[in-house]
């Protein structure tokens, strides 16, 4: 497992290195947090907190002129524990300037190949409605709560009861992720707008987030925007999370102000993924779970 | 009263849902990426042993339930309660029906038994998982037969009727397995 772990690092520069991305390093431990809503940030003792994805720092890079870049680096975050999640995990993240979603979804699937995912196979675009058509039964731009929750009777979800981006999670879970991507890969995209989290929304009945999500054989391995750059929007929406975070009275770690003042400069239209490499390692040497795809899992490290 | 949340929710938790007593038996956690986490717990009732699944927000809590076990030493049965104590306080408890169910069928006196429970009430009695019992009734076996194909059945002297193989008469002690209710073999003579 190591062994495959350490080729599989080595593919993936070689395959970067091929294409002209840049390698770069950011801090892990950064005095600035994700707000959003549903990732909580480990905060350090002594100042500062443990990066949930490089995401902040790669996009000051952009901002900065750097061109296309890459890493792996380590992500953080509290509270995810199970078969598929460890507190502590290695994201593959890249950038593309000028591109957007559609291209960097091509790329995504040049990289899975070069790794020898899916070999052979055709990667399927599908979107968030046409998923949840065919394996949910319903639209979920239009159905309404009562809909959302009539299958669920077992279900509690507290405080979030009324949120209609809770139950569509739930759904997304449960019934619709697990039947995604076996045995053509599926790119989701065209998420409903209240899930666009860093990406654009094109505007449209319903608006649309520019963004994708990558599934293999149920278990969702990547996710990409065509990135939001602009700095107002960008603000407003880290305050809407805020909010929402302190009427639950849940952490409320300080926005990343040096990601706005770069925002300001600018961010050259651009795309950006990140990929979980322990999860695409697990399923690559067909591992039951995501700690077989570790040195050490979270109890034990 | 203590509460659980779901990531800290190992199976054997004993926890309280709708006002009654349940054991974690698994918990899966799903979350998508940038989404709501949920937890699927299963749990068994501790008081019918049916297990079923609830779905919770990860990071909500249940209530811990007021569970003991303890290990009690059957002494006798007056026809509604049966009648335990606690070899280390000599403190004595009586169990009603709900609780014994089954067990009443395996013990005679002196077995020590599980008793669990539940806000300081006999929730449960888990008797050993071997009973040696005395066979009260059965019908004379046909000379010859030593495998027992099919068997026979055969009154036990609390009661209870398990199928044994056709060699086994009546007034011998055989060794059972209170967890299937089955014959193991003859014992002592």
């Amino acid at each position: 497992m190591l062994r495959a772990r350490a080729e599989l690092y080595g593919s993936i520069r070689a395959f970067f290195a091929a294409r002209g991305v840049l390698e770069v390093d950011t801090p892990v431990l950064s005095s600035h947090a994700t707000v959003d809503r549903h990732i909580e940030s480990f905060e350090v003792p002594g100042g500062g907190w443990l990066q949930t994805s490089p995401e902040f720092a790669m996009k000051r890079l952009l901002c900065a002129g750097s061109g296309p870049i890459f890493q792996i680096a380590p992500a953080f975050r509290r509270e995810e524990s199970g078969r598929h999640h460890n507190p502590e995990f290695r994201l593959l993240e890249w950038y593309r300037p000028t591109w957007d979603h559609t291209l960097l979804m091509d790329e995504v699937e040049a990289l899975a190949h070069h790794l020898g995912i899916a070999r052979g196979r055709r990667f399927v675009r599908l979107s968030y409605r046409e998923a949840f058509v065919a394996f949910a039964g319903f639209d979920p731009h239009v159905a309404d709560l009562t809909a959302l929750r009539a299958a669920w009777p077992q279900v509690d979800l507290g405080a979030d009861a009324d949120d209609r981006d809770a139950w569509l999670d739930l759904w997304m879970s449960h019934r619709v992720g697990p039947r995604l991507g076996d045995p053509d890969p599926v790119f989701l995209v065209d998420f409903p707008a209240s899930q666009a989290a860093l990406a654009r929304v094109r505007p449209g009945d319903p608006p649309l987030a520019e963004r994708f999500e990558l599934f293999w054989r149920g278990i969702e391995l990547a996710n990409g925007f065509h990135e939001l750059g602009d700095a107002q929007e960008q603000r407003r929406r880290f305050e809407a999370d805020q909010a929402w975070r302190r009427a639950r009275h849940r952490l409320v770690p300080p926005l990343d102000d040096n990601l706005i003042e770069a925002l300001q400069a600018g961010l050259p239209a651009s795309a950006g993924v990140a990929l979980g490499v322990d999860r695409l390692l697990m399923l690559a040497q067909g591992l039951p779970e995501l700690a077989a795809a570790l040195s050490f899992d979270h109890p034990r490290a | 009263m203590a509460s659980v949340s779901t990531n800290e929710m190992k199976s054997g938790t004993k926890v309280l849902v709708d006002g009654e007593p349940y054991a974690i038996v698994d918990n899966e956690y799903r979350k998508p990426g940038k989404g709501q986490a949920t937890n699927s717990i299963k749990i068994r009732s501790l008081k019918t042993g049916r297990v079923l699944e609830k779905t919770l927000k990860s990071g909500d809590s249940w209530e811990l339930a007021d569970i003991e076990e303890v290990d009690m030493q059957y002494l006798y049965s007056d026809g509604e309660f049966w009648h335990f104590m606690n070899p280390a306080t000599f403190e004595q408890i009586q169990a009603g029906k709900t609780a014994v169910e089954d067990a009443a069928k395996w013990i005679k006196g002196e077995e020590t038994c599980k008793v669990l429970f539940f806000n300081g009430l006999p929730l449960s009695i888990t008797p050993p998982n071997f009973a040696l019992l005395t066979i009260t009734e059965t019908d004379p076996g046909v000379r010859g037969d030593t495998s027992g194909g099919g068997g026979k059945p055969a009154t036990l002297e609390t009661g209870a009727v398990v199928r044994v193989p056709l060699f086994v008469q009546q007034g011998e002690v055989i060794k059972v397995d209170t967890r299937t209710g089955e014959y193991l073999n003859r014992a002592g003579k």
